[in-house]
C-alpha cells in the first residue's frame, strides 16, 4: 500500500505501526509517531492497522536550545 | 553554600547553568561540553527521523537521559496549534513532562508572540506539562503566564544568538519581585558576565546555547560560564552594598599623622 513518511511517498506491505518502524530500523523508545495528526501511543505500534494514504510523521530528539 | 539546589514541581535541579544543544560540530563535542558546564538539564529540538540514512548517530547516544534531564523546546512555531503539537510530541518521545515552550512571533528577532504562548501554556498546563515559557521581559505577561500554570518563566535577556547580554535588568528585577515562581533568564547571554549579571539580580537559573556553541573554544566557555553561574549566585546570597554617589574611606582616619 502507499504511504507516506516524513513527506516522503513510500510502499510498503507492512500491515502494522510497529512493523513499519521495524522495517525502518527505528527504534520506538525515542521516537513519537503521528498517524493523520493522531499521536499513537508506543504501546499501541503493533496493534495499530496502516491504511492506504496514511501520513506518518516519526520524530525525535536533535540539537536545540 | 549547602544544597542550594533548585527545585522546581518537585524536581531538584543540581546546576542553575542550563546549556542547549544546537549548533555544535557535532555529537562528541555536544557531550564534552556539556560534561565541562556541569549541567543537568539539556535543551533539545523535535525533528523528523532521518529515515533515509538509518546509520546516522542519535543525540541520546551521547547525552544519557538517565544522567541528565532533557528539555525538549518548541522552537520553530509560529503558532497555538503547531506549539501544542510540538509539545505533545515531545513528551511521546521523551521521558518527560517538561516543555520549553516557544511561541515565535517574528523570524527576525525571534521575539516571543507572548498572546499565542499565553494560551499555548494555559493548554498544556492543564494537560500536565511543566511548563517553561520563552517570553520577554515583560513583569506583566510573566505574571500572567505564572497565573496561566507555567512552572517557571524564562524571559530573554536580549533576542535569542544576538550576545547581547541583560537589556533591561531593571524589568528582570521587576520579574523577580513579583514572581512566585522561579525566574531563569533564557537567551541573549554573550558571555560569562552575562550569566553573573542574571545570577547577581537573582534569577533561578539561565539558560545558554549560542554563547558556548559560538565560541571559538566551546568547552572553555562552558567551564567560564558554570563559574560565572556559581559566582554570580554567591554574590546574589551575600548581598551586595548600595550603589552611593560619593566615597566612603576604607581606611580609618583616627591615628594619621
Amino acid at each position: 500500500m502507499n504511504i507516506k513518511v516524513n513527506g516522503k511517498d513510500m510502499e510498503t506491505s507492512e500491515v502494522n505501526l510497529g512493523g513499519l518502524l521495524a522495517s525502518l530500523q527505528i527504534m520506538p523508545e525515542r521516537v513519537a509517531v503521528e498517524v493523520n495528526l493522531k499521536i499513537i501511543r508506543k504501546a499501541d505500534h503493533h496493534s495499530y492497522k496502516l491504511c492506504e494514504g496514511d501520513v506518518i510523521e516519526i520524530v525525535n530528539f536533535v540539537g536545540g536550545g | 553554600m549547602k544544597n542550594d539546589n533548585l527545585v522546581i514541581r518537585g524536581i531538584e535541579f543540581k546546576s542553575r547553568f542550563w546549556i542547549g544543544t544546537g549548533k555544535y560540530k557535532d555529537f562528541e563535542e555536544t557531550a564534552r561540553v556539556i560534561e565541562a558546564s556541569g549541567a543537568d538539564v539539556v535543551t533539545v529540538a523535535v525533528r523528523r527521523v532521518n529515515i533515509t540514512d538509518r546509520n546516522s548517530s542519535n543525540l541520546l547516544d551521547f547525552i544519557d537521559p538517565r544522567k541528565y534531564k532533557i528539555l525538549p523546546n518548541t522552537a520553530g512555531c509560529y503558532n497555538v496549534e503547531d506549539a501544542l503539537r510540538y509539545s505533545r510530541l515531545a513528551r511521546e518521545a521523551g521521558v518527560s513532562d517538561m516543555i520549553k515552550l516557544e511561541v515565535i512571533g517574528d523570524e527576525r528577532t525571534l521575539f516571543p508572540d507572548t498572546i499565542g504562548l499565553l494560551k499555548a501554556t494555559e493548554v498544556l498546563a492543564k494537560e500536565g506539562f511543566i511548563v517553561f515559557p520563552y517570553t520577554n521581559d515583560d513583569p506583566i505577561m510573566a505574571k500572567r503566564l505564572e497565573d496561566a500554570g507555567a512552572a517557571a518563566v524564562m524571559p530573554l535577556g536580549a533576542p535569542i544568538g544576538s550576545g547581547l547580554g541583560i537589556r533591561n535588568p531593571y524589568n528582570i528585577k521587576i520579574i523577580l519581585e513579583s514572581a512566585r515562581v522561579p525566574v531563569i533568564v533564557d537567551a541573549g547571554v554573550g558571555t560569562a558576565s552575562d550569566a553573573a549579571i542574571a545570577m547577581e539580580l537573582g534569577c533561578d537559573a539561565v539558560l545558554i546555547n549560542t554563547a558556548v556553541a559560538g565560541a571559538r573554544e566551546p568547552i572553555m566557555m562552558a567551564e567560564a560560564i558554570k563559574y560565572a553561574v556559581w559566582a554570580g549566585r554567591l554574590a546574589f546570597k551575600a548581598g551586595r552594598i548600595s550603589k552611593k554617589l560619593y566615597a566612603t574611606a576604607s581606611s580609618p582616619i583616627e591615628g594619621m599623622l
